[in-house]
């Protein structure tokens, strides 16, 4: 691990103030946010990221780790741990794809560590982004080319991707939110604002070391899950090469309001499949009005996985996707809500 | 007398611990961010961890995980070194109760939080806690590495309530692997401590 200095955040303030040169999820960038420190303590390990200074935020984890229920929606502080959120009664509820996207990630050990606003932050696991030794890899020596492309791809993303990079977005939690079009509430040097998540990461473009839109010094304090009559009819199904603690090879979050067979409204979203989070508009407007058949399910699987790139030892993930899709359809179908 | 390993080792442990009360405390809050960052690191921290109730000054490099603080500078071996990198679960401690991972756990940002080792679990020197007395009972370990790792989480397990089926245990558990495969035995010595194993 390379040297660094470090400082305590004891306020948002003190957070932004001192974290004035981060930004962008540049993978160089000389100042890091250091949170539950899964992510972020690895790679320095790896010497993937080598910070000169560590921002800790862990002072401020009480203060923002407040879970609240309303009409509105669901209101999570970007300091509750994974498995306080994946615990919490009314999550569990209102809101299942997000408790079970949460409960099928990681370990328990991790998800006691992690937050969620690090969570929705984790960068990929790419085994020639986490291994240096590896020269071409875009994501971390931008204009290296990408080793990916030609290698062991098996794990590697097939939407979103482009010439520079197929790294594949590992999380699980991120995809539940952008199926329910969740809002972050962001703080820096500007003040507070409020964007959509699918706002957050960034697509390739080249420039795959720059891996969100966070400005200089910004940090997300909360997270908006806005009420809807989907979220209670709601799943989230992972396929892993083992039963738990893995990431997915392919997810699908999927929520569902019916009026008997009729979709009123479709959500969906896939993980284990693309670069960032992934949200499929068009699967969900080809399922409105619908009966929901398998018929219709498979047509809007097709619609989902439209425009999949793949590499060779990825060729099986559109199809895979596709299943899974139709599997978490079905799952969220037969679903007796409790809320 | 005859020493055990265990009673030579907490010795040695308090003799490092008189060692570091001499050096001074210079704290990592004091490392402006202009410093340079080698020149930062150079400088050693002094942090005061709470492990198994008591307060500790380590003095250590920034980058010292608490894992390497409590083997290396408190001889606190009881927590093992598996991959360091998060994927393997033995050195699971407890902080403030919950399971966390020590090798991806800074040892300066644990300071100001509550930390039990395996060495912390029973409660009174030369007693075992039930689960550990399970683990023996069912045969819950082969070569013993992943073993203090696999109990603080069991603990936690029946803590928190997930030791309900063996399916339960299973997932909760998920996070420690056991390269001798153990599995059917530790969920045996889970089963066989639920009932006073979550204290």
């Amino acid at each position: 691990m390379q040297p660094f200095s470090y400082q305590r955040a004891d306020s948002i303030a003190d957070a932004v103030r001192l974290g004035r040169d981060t930004g962008a999820g540049d993978v160089h960038a000389s100042t890091e946010f250091l949170a539950g420190g899964t992510t972020l303590v690895d790679l320095m390990r790896l010497e993937v990221m080598t910070p000169s200074h560590l921002v800790d935020l862990n002072p401020l984890r009480q203060q923002h780790a407040q879970i609240s229920v309303d009409d509105q929606g669901l209101d999570l502080g970007a300091f509750v741990s994974m498995a306080q959120a994946a615990r919490h009664p009314q999550v569990n509820a209102r809101y299942p794809v997000i408790a079970e996207s949460l409960k099928l990630a990681a370990s328990q050990q991790l998800r006691n560590m992690a937050t969620l606003g690090g969570n929705l932050l984790q960068r990929t696991r790419c085994p020639y982004f986490r291994d240096i030794s590896w020269q071409s890899c875009n994501k971390r020596a931008p204009g290296s080319g990408c080793a990916a492309m030609a290698g062991v791809n098996r794990n590697h993303a097939v939407l979103g991707v482009d010439d520079s990079c197929i790294a594949q977005y590992a999380g699980d939690f991120a995809v539940a939110l952008i199926a329910l079009d969740a809002q972050l509430t962001l703080q820096g040097p500007d003040g507070t604002r409020r964007v959509a998540l699918a706002g957050l990461h960034r697509d390739p473009g080249g420039q795959p070391h720059l891996e969100n839109n966070l400005a200089p010094g910004e940090l997300i304090t909360g997270i908006h899950v806005p009420a809807g009559a989907w979220t209670a009819r709601s799943t989230y199904v992972k396929v892993r090469d083992r039963e738990s603690y893995e990431f997915a090879i392919a997810s699908a979050a999927v929520a569902l309001h019916l009026d008997g067979d009729i979709v009123r409204t479709a959500r969906l979203g896939l993980g284990g499949m693309a670069y960032r989070p992934w949200r499929s508009q068009a699967a969900e407007q080809l399922l409105q009005g619908r009966k929901l058949t398998r018929d219709v399910m498979e047509q809007a699987a097709h619609q989902a996985l439209e425009g999949a790139v793949t590499h060779g030892h990825n060729d099986y993930k559109p199809e895979l996707a596709r299943r899974t899709v139709v599997r978490a359809l079905q799952a969220a179908q037969s679903l007796q809500p409790r809320a | 007398m005859t020493l055990t390993r265990r009673e030579l080792i907490a010795g040695t442990a308090a003799g490092i611990g008189a060692t570091t009360l001499l050096r001074s405390a210079g704290t990592a809050a004091a490392a402006p961010a202009s410093v340079d960052a080698a020149r930062a690191a150079a400088v050693p921290v002094t942090t005061t961890l709470n492990i198994n109730g008591r307060d500790l000054r380590v003095t250590h490099d920034i980058r010292t995980s608490l894992l390497d603080a409590l083997r290396e500078h408190l001889s606190l071996t009881g927590t093992k070194k598996g991959c360091d990198h998060g994927q393997c679960g033995a050195c699971t401690v407890h902080i403030d109760g919950r399971t966390a991972l020590s090798c991806l756990t800074l040892a300066v940002a644990a300071r100001g939080h509550s930390i039990t080792t395996i060495e912390g679990l029973a409660a009174a020197p030369g007693r075992l806690h039930p689960v550990q007395q399970a683990f023996i009972d069912k045969d819950g370990f082969q070569c013993g590495y992943c073993t203090p790792g696999q109990i603080m989480s069991s603990v936690a397990c029946i803590k928190e309530g997930f030791a309900d089926d063996a399916a339960s245990i299973r997932e909760f558990m998920s996070g420690n692997l056991c390269r001798c495969a153990a599995y059917p035995n530790i969920v045996a010595a889970i089963e066989q401590a639920r009932p006073q194993g979550g204290a």
